[in-house]
């Protein structure tokens, strides 16, 4: 228990790193709050009037102080463009994202893992052959390109299924409408997020593979099925666990791109609007929102790999 | 030793392939335009705007007449240069971080690893894209953010061997001959902890020529009148370019995934021959 709390403490300058950094950032910013809620020709007075009433005459340090008292209570602030509350709007996004991204990464996972066992197993079959490929080309083409070609050939070539959004227009729409907006992107999710499972699956079990213990339950008799897939698959789970969620942050980014092109409604549409709006209060609550969620999940994953494996330092390998 | 990973590259021929196809390209998107002779921001009022491949423009013309075969080829320097230049700038940064963190130990390695996890804590994307819509889309601005960040991953790599090397015999036996400190990091370890960086750089020229160009392609990178690979392929999110001209969005996106491939088998051939013991 000490040690779990040894490695939380340890999360807390990372925690005020990513704030100062999201903060710092926004402070940055070369148009001024004023500009971007619209006052652009406003008088000069009347804009030092707005930056007032927003806190902006305040000293910066005492500035990010109230921003972090208030994030810590769970308010985001308002956004310029629509006035709305920055946390419901997240809230609302959250559902969305959540979904596309962690389908993407189950049929990643249920596709990818079995094919880097299978390549690991037979190292100069098609199998492996199959596995080296695709895991190329999940890594060298960009969802983008992938996300045109998909609808170009499924959508509107064959008619097969819907280019844009998350459900048919005017429906809240039924569980198979919903599975059918989600197919195509969500491929191209898994697809960005294959090549990582393939790889690290596939070293895994190679590497199981050569250890004594999976020698004598050959020699013990054990079928070949058995001794890859009861005792190498299982035993290679915890570098493959350690590599989806290490890999997290990096597959947020790819189906953010995946959702600005098919509109799909989640935070990454939500980031990119907000973006070309100069909405920072927005953009600032997206990405404050992300990097500590990244944050809670290694924590998380230190934990799980503790319960896991009990032989496994503290730190999970990362100093 | 040197000479022999050099020779051992020679022997990973889809690595070679790679290269040459690299060296390939790079030749093309510099030499062609000024053999071809059009420009790229030219307006041709004879051809039209959308006008299908012909002799004179062999992709066609884009949505304002300008020569889409002069745009891809300038487009590719763009991407390559952010590519390359980014790349640089992270190990150039990455490296020396990297190196005192793992040597100095103590407050270095501290505060040098956790600036590392708040880094390596957001969705890359999403911090390069706040960073480049602050600063403002230029392709400078693009290396600055790209490379800026991309320091953690290698410092985080060297950290690691120089942690591993700095108890080595080695490293004792120069210290006890009087060497400094400075001496000890330059000429002992960092040639010991710097191969698996070269290896990895080839990943993180693709990765940075993937970023650019989805940005560039959703709007927030680079925009026009400047080219890039991505965002010649923003007018595929009309219909009418999606399906009736392919010829202006599928070349660009063949060059980059090619391009990204010929640098990922880059890679690997590199990993494998500085370090011949880690097998295939």
């Amino acid at each position: 228990m000490n040690q779990f709390a040894k490695r939380c403490l340890s999360a807390v300058p990372v925690f005020f790193g990513i704030t100062l950094l999201v903060f710092f950032m926004m402070n940055m910013a070369p148009a001024t709050i004023a500009d971007a809620a619209g006052e652009g020709e406003a008088s000069s007075a009347a804009r030092a009037a707005l930056e007032a009433e927003l806190g902006f005459d305040q000293p910066i340090p005492l500035r990010y102080l109230h921003w972090l008292q208030d994030l810590l209570r769970g308010d985001l602030g308002t956004s310029y463009r629509t006035g709305q509350s920055v946390g419901r709007m997240i809230a609302q996004r959250m559902g969305p994202s959540l979904l596309l991204t962690g389908t993407g990464i189950l049929w990643a996972v249920l596709l990818g893992v079995p094919l880097g066992v299978l390549a690991a197993w037979k190292p100069h079959s098609g199998w492996s052959r199959l596995a080296g490929g695709l895991a190329l080309f999940s890594f060298s083409a960009p969802g983008f390109f992938l996300s045109l070609l998909g609808i170009c050939l499924f959508s509107v070539k064959l008619g097969w299924l819907p280019a844009a959004g998350m459900y048919s227009a005017g429906t809240s729409g039924p569980l198979s409408d919903l599975l059918r907006h989600l197919l195509l992107p969500g491929a191209v999710v898994c697809l960005g997020s294959i090549g990582n499972l393939i790889r690290q699956a596939q070293s895994a079990v190679g590497e199981v593979l050569g250890e004594d213990y999976i020698r004598t339950a050959r020699a013990k008799g054990l079928g070949e099925g058995a001794v890859v897939w009861k005792h190498a698959f299982r035993n290679a789970l915890i570098p493959v666990l350690t590599t989806v969620l290490n890999h997290i942050p990096h597959f947020i980014g790819g189906s953010m791109v995946v959702e600005r092109v098919f509109g799909w409604p989640g935070m990454g549409s939500l980031l990119f609007t907000s973006v070309n709006s100069r909405d920072y209060t927005v953009i600032m609550g997206v990405t404050v929102v992300v990097a500590l969620a990244v944050l809670g999940m290694s924590l998380l994953m230190d934990v799980v790999y503790r319960l896991v494996d009990p032989s496994v330092e503290w730190g999970g390998g990362r100093p | 030793m040197r000479n022999g990973s050099f020779r051992r590259f020679l022997g990973e021929r889809k690595a070679l392939a790679g290269a040459v196809f690299l060296l390939g390209m790079l030749a093309l998107v510099l030499l062609l335009p000024p053999l071809l002779g059009q420009d790229p921001n030219l307006t041709d009022r004879a051809a039209g705007f959308w006008a299908p491949p012909s002799p004179e423009h062999w992709l066609g013309t884009d949505d304002t007449g300008r020569d889409l075969l002069a745009r891809l080829l300038h487009g590719g320097r763009v991407s390559l240069l952010v590519g390359f230049a980014s790349a640089g700038l992270s190990a150039l940064l990455g490296i020396p971080l990297g190196l005192l963190a793992g040597y100095k130990g103590r407050g270095w390695q501290f505060w040098i690893m956790r600036a590392c996890d708040v880094v390596q804590a957001f969705p890359s994307l999403i911090l390069v894209l706040c960073l480049v819509s602050l600063l403002g889309p230029s392709v400078w601005n693009l290396i600055f953010v790209i490379g800026g960040l991309g320091w953690a991953s290698v410092a985080r790599l060297v950290y690691g061997s120089t942690l591993a090397a700095k108890n080595k015999e080695y490293v004792e036996a120069a210290r006890a001959l009087g060497a400094t400190d400075g001496d000890i990091l330059l000429r002992t370890i960092l040639p010991n902890v710097v191969a698996p960086v070269w290896a990895s750089l080839p990943m993180k020229v693709g990765r940075a020529i993937l970023w650019e160009s989805s940005l560039s392609f959703l709007g927030v990178g680079l925009r026009t009148p400047q080219a890039s690979w991505g965002n010649l392929m923003n007018s595929a999110l009309e219909l009418a370019t999606l399906t009736g001209r392919p010829w202006a969005w599928v070349p660009p996106g063949l060059c980059i995934v090619t391009t990204v491939l010929a640098l990922l088998l880059v890679g690997e051939g590199l990993r494998r021959s500085l370090n011949p013991r880690q097998g295939r």
